[in-house]
């Protein structure tokens, strides 16, 4: 159970060796021992999280999870639930890929849109059913700047991370009425691996920060965040830039 | 059945945090009570009174929460004896109003009558008398009970089934439903008290005071300011009280020695934004209050003036903004005082504001396992949620139990498993009573979850 000051017991990780993910745990487990979920692809990466987790006290399960394998989400989310209830689920799995390879290669464009969009949806409605069925929860969504207005540089992922946002967004509204809080959290330029070698956007992040920035939102209850939070008014005004123009911005 | 269909609900304690959801269901009668345990499903079945417990007790998210306000007739009042037979929807408030104009005295109020009957025994209350009287649950003669299988007992405090009647005072709602009880009360000639109040301009004499005599007084407690800071950190209001008796009372009181008059002047609309509680404001809270009460010895003070200052305002707990709050309380042995001082300096370096900090001194505990009062110091500071104060408090759990202190459950929201594992050392024994009678886990609350009781 959520406490009073919004100290979770349990957490579930949908993508197990997620930077952001992981730095996210790792935020809530401060010094509560949390029982954590790690729902990830079984190899070395996946152990290494659990031994990072470990290390900070926490009692960690891994559950195998494959993002393409659709059929098998449902089982992996019951199998997350089997302890006990999950107070928070971090639905942090994600490709970035070439963009370039992505919009000239099919079979790249699908594989980006399985795993962001497909795979996001179709465990949010797994989760969505079980934390209705336990009367509570908090399900947190890792989106992207990147979804909120596409750019020549980055448009495949920026699809799929619209259509998630846009998915997740929904279901705050579905979820709210059965005790169930959803976050969408947009983050801009995070350095991790998956964006190592790339130049760094404006107001570029760390995933501790975009961490601290998803323990607050839960703790407060707050279902749409941005971090760093100064992108909700940099992004609100891209938006609305005309395309001339927004196509000669260095973003 | 209409009463028993149940109906969707967010249910949150009086400190309006980690709110949840369940089907709430409104038995009229000891069956339907029956009936809704033994419907139960997996997520289990808990009762709920008033819902003046601060955090996650009478909640129970995906499961059933029993409303049960719909229990409330008081049977019978055997006034030479002094025994009322009730059941468990009743309030202390009605049976206040009840009792009193037959001389009839409630032993044990807390800080508000807003509280069930059943409310009273789970959570085993305690008052400003508890240092004479004692926890509720000492004055309970009997009550009856619904258990998980959907059986009916009647439990006494001695007799076959003690155990079980100790591991309901005070065992919060977790080995059945108590539909029905019988009550001790005491008598007295008036409504009124004979009112000591003194300011005290610090901690160390605040505390000196209440240990040298409070025995003269049937009714302790003290308020202290938590803002200011320097020599007179811990400055506070000592009051301390008997029962008037008819030669006390002015010609005109005399007139009706048992009037109850507990008006309810305003209810706290819910428009509160959050922060509204800041040193600021704080500090003019403590000083106001400070000053609103000179030292004066032997006042005439009717039962809201004195014991229920707070029920003046409805829904009080909105002030607070919809973030919430919570209150913190726990008590430490006698001889450990010193650790007052130092929860008041770690919230005061925290800059956090607590604004209604009550200290008393307890006196004998009781029989049942997870009973809170035992002899010492216990403290309740109330504090708004915010960044830090989860912290905060982790840091005050640490020197609590240290010291051997526990907490109390029914102000409760955010402490950890082995808090409690380590401030009830009697909490397997009360375990055992409990699978002993619901080995299914039937009765199930969100802080059984949290705190790991079950």
């Amino acid at each position: 159970m959520m406490d009073a000051v919004g100290n979770p017991q349990s957490i579930l990780l949908l993508g197990g060796t997620s930077e952001i993910g992981l730095a996210t745990v790792e935020a809530f487990a401060g010094d509560r021992p949390l029982r954590v979920v790690l729902a990830g692809r079984s190899g070395t990466r996946l152990d290494a999280a659990r031994s990072r987790l470990e290390a900070k006290g926490c009692a960690v399960e891994l559950v195998d999870f494959e993002a393409q394998a659709f059929d098998t989400h449902a089982a992996v989310v019951d199998k997350a639930f089997a302890a006990g209830d999950v107070d928070v689920a971090i639905v942090a799995f994600g490709l970035l890929g070439d963009n370039e390879e992505a919009w000239t290669d099919a079979a790249k464009a699908v594989e980006l849109a399985q795993v962001n969009y497909t795979a996001a949806v179709s465990v949010g409605v797994s989760v969505g059913d079980r934390m209705k069925a336990q009367g509570h929860g908090a399900l947190v969504a890792l989106s992207s700047v990147a979804g909120e207005r596409a750019r020549r540089s980055n448009f495949v992922y920026g699809s799929t991370k619209a259509g998630l946002d846009a998915f997740y967004t929904g279901l705050t509204e579905a979820l709210r009425p059965s005790g169930v809080v959803v976050t969408v959290v947009r983050p801009g330029f995070v350095h991790t691996k998956m964006t190592e070698g790339l130049n760094p956007a404006p107001l570029s992040t760390t995933p501790e920060a975009v961490a601290d920035v998803i323990v607050h939102a839960v703790r407060t209850r707050t279902e749409q965040v941005w971090a760093p939070a100064p992108l909700r008014f940099v992004m609100s005004a891209l938006r609305h830039v005309p395309r001339p123009i927004f196509r000669r911005l260095p973003v | 059945m209409t009463s028993t269909a149940g109906e969707t609900r967010t249910l949150h304690g009086w400190g309006r945090t980690a709110p949840t959801i369940a089907t709430v269901v409104t038995p009229r009668a000891p069956e339907e009570v029956a009936a809704a345990v033994t419907a139960a499903g997996s997520r289990g079945i808990i009762a709920r009174g008033l819902g003046r417990s601060y955090g996650d007790p009478a909640q129970n998210a995906g499961g059933t929460v029993l409303d049960m306000t719909g229990l409330s007739t008081i049977h019978s009042i055997d006034v030479d004896n002094g025994i009322v037979d009730l059941d468990a929807g009743v309030s202390l408030d009605t049976l206040m109003r009840r009792a009193l104009p037959f001389g009839l005295w409630i032993p044990v109020l807390p800080g508000t009558r807003q509280v069930t009957i059943g409310g009273a025994i789970g959570a085993d209350i305690h008052g400003k008398a508890h240092h004479v009287v004692g926890s509720f649950g000492n004055h309970v003669v009997s009550m009856t009970i619904v258990l998980a299988d959907g059986s009916v007992r009647e439990l006494t405090p001695e007799g076959p089934e003690e155990e079980l009647f100790w591991a309901t005072v005070g065992g919060m709602g977790l080995t059945g439903v108590v539909v029905r009880a019988k009550l001790r009360l005491h008598p007295v000639e008036t409504a009124y008290f004979k009112v000591d109040t003194e300011q005290i301009d610090n901690l160390d004499d605040l505390m000196r005071r209440q240990t040298e005599d409070d025995e003269r007084y049937a009714e302790s407690v003290s308020w202290f300011d938590a803002v200011t800071t320097g020599d007179h950190f811990g400055r506070g209001l000592l009051t301390r009280a008997n029962h008037a008796t008819l030669a006390d009372l002015s010609p005109k009181q005399r007139r009706d020695p048992l009037k109850f008059d507990a008006p309810q002047l305003l209810t706290v609309p819910d428009v509160f934004p959050p922060g509204m509680l800041n040193k600021l404001t704080g500090k003019l809270f403590s000083e106001v209050w400070y000053r609103k009460s000179p030292t004066r010895l032997g006042a005439i003070q009717n039962i809201t003036q004195f014991l229920h200052p707070l029920d003046i305002a409805g829904e009080w707990n909105r002030g607070y903004g919809p973030r919430g709050f919570l209150q913190y309380q726990f008590v430490v042995p006698e001889d450990r005082g010193d650790v007052i001082r130092t929860v008041l300096s770690l919230v005061t370096e925290a800059g956090q504001v607590s604004a209604l900090n009550v200290l008393k001194r307890f006196g004998e505990g009781n029989r049942a396992p997870l009973s809170f009062p035992k002899p010492g110091w216990t403290l309740c500071l109330d504090i708004p949620i915010g960044r830090g104060l989860g912290e905060l408090c982790d840091e005050l759990d640490r020197v609590v139990l240290a010291a051997g202190g526990r907490h109390y459950l029914a102000k409760e929201s955010r402490t950890t498993p082995e808090a409690i594992r380590r401030g009830y050392p009697r909490l397997d024994e009360w375990r055992k009573v409990r699978a002993a009678v619901d080995p299914e886990g039937v009765f199930a609350s969100d802080m059984a979850r949290r705190l790991e009781l079950i």
